[in-house]
């Protein structure tokens, strides 16, 4: 009895690690797929991509450089757990002068048909361009410069919130990628309205 | 029994949906769009066939006491065979599906065969016995996608026929319970009858 399935168990693992060894390699070429599409989906045209870990040492972000080699966006990584359905988990690429190139969902688990039109064009396509910086980013029933999905307010909100997230992250970042003479006046005015978005939240 | 009724007999006598009524779980949850609900039954058909003609194989040598444990070791090896693969060469299916694949284990579709068919049968017999289910549940979980994802959104496979919204409780969960009654009372009362 205990042969038998001491057998059955062993044939199977055996099983098991052959798949897995010939697989291996595809599915780690496919999950890098996915995550270089998912770049290029919010960065400009890029020459080279640099992956760098934050200081938390877990996530990392993203320096697409050009051709001479100059950084021309920064894409971070954000999430925000106030979605109608839990998490939020978005990439969001920046350019230099702060403003967003464009974003993109990375995993969400809202209504279909209601919030889960936050990775339609319709909604999404508002942020292509939009300078948290110099707009506010929130929802226009709070105050912001945000049109939210009709029915779906909760998820909008929590799509500004990620995103706020990844401002946070691109101003404690820009300093060290983006070392330009331009740079001295951007930060001072981006904290000013970071500043007056959390007294709205 | 003929070797052709073997693999027919999934698609309406023994349809595993409406007929058997088994394997409720992922028929319920991974029929939002025609796609998601083929894919569904694709995959259970692929663990289906595989498991069943390994149980039979060794069904003659495993004693009674241990038989559910080891079917169970072999259908999860067959799953974790396939969530590998799908990974690997479909990760945007596989990403759509996600829990619903580990959970093929717990499916009562795949352990049912097993038990009233592979392990007195012939290995042949049963491979032809899990494509004929397999291809029944396929059918069945397509057949509920292409309905809600008309009613829902008003689109086929993808491809948008009616303009607008659709009628998105179809493609909730209460939406899944009313297509799936209905087209139960459809089958039951002018397919099934006439068998």
């Amino acid at each position: 009895m205990v042969a038998c399935l001491g057998c059955v168990t062993l044939v199977c693992a055996a099983l098991l690690g052959v798949v897995y060894v010939y697989t291996e390699d595809a599915v780690s070429a496919a999950q890098q797929a996915k995550s270089t599409k998912a770049i290029e989906a919010v960065s400009p045209a890029f020459d080279s991509l640099c992956e760098e870990t934050e200081a938390d040492g877990r996530t990392s972000y993203y320096v697409a450089r050009d051709a001479e080699g100059a950084n021309i966006a920064l894409i971070v990584t954000a999430e925000s757990s106030k979605g109608f359905g839990g998490k939020i988990k978005m990439m969001v690429g920046f350019l230099p002068d702060g403003s967003i190139y464009d974003t993109s969902v990375l995993e969400h688990s809202e209504t279909p048909g209601l919030g889960a039109k936050a990775t339609e064009e319709g909604f999404k396509g508002q942020f292509r361009g939009f300078n948290p910086f110099q707009r506010k980013l929130s929802v226009v029933k709070d105050g912001g410069d945000v049109d939210a999905i009709t029915a779906a307010t909760i998820t909008s909100r929590a799509y500004c919130d990620a995103l706020q997230t990844a401002t946070d992250k691109f101003n404690t970042l820009s300093q060290e990628v983006f070392p330009k003479p331009q740079q001295e006046e951007e930060p001072a005015a981006g904290e000013e309205n970071i500043e007056e978005d959390t007294r709205n939240e | 029994m003929s070797k052709l009724s073997l693999v027919t007999k999934g698609f309406v006598k023994d349809n595993p949906t409406f007929a058997l009524m088994l394997g409720m779980c992922p028929t319920l949850a991974t029929t939002t769009s025609a796609v998601n609900g083929m894919s569904m039954g694709l995959a259970t058909a692929f663990v289906l066939i595989l498991s069943n003609m390994a149980i039979s194989a060794i069904a003659r040598f495993v004693p009674d006491k241990v038989r559910i444990p080891s079917y169970i070791v072999v259908i999860a090896t067959f799953v974790t065979v396939l969530q590998l693969l799908m990974q690997a060469y479909v990760p945007a299916v596989y990403d759509t599906l996600g829990l619903f694949i580990p959970l093929i284990v717990v499916n009562c579709i795949v352990l049912g065969r097993a038990e009233a068919f592979a392990n007195k049968n012939s290995v042949l017999d049963s491979a032809l016995d899990g494509l004929g289910i397999g291809l029944g549940f396929t059918l069945s979980l397509t057949v509920i996608g292409i309905v809600r994802e008309l009613l829902g959104a008003g689109s086929i496979f993808g491809y948008k026929l009616i303009a607008g919204d659709g009628i998105l409780v179809f493609v909730l969960a209460p939406g899944a319970f009313l297509v799936l009654a209905y087209l139960l009372v459809i089958f039951r009362k002018y397919i099934l009858k006439n068998e």
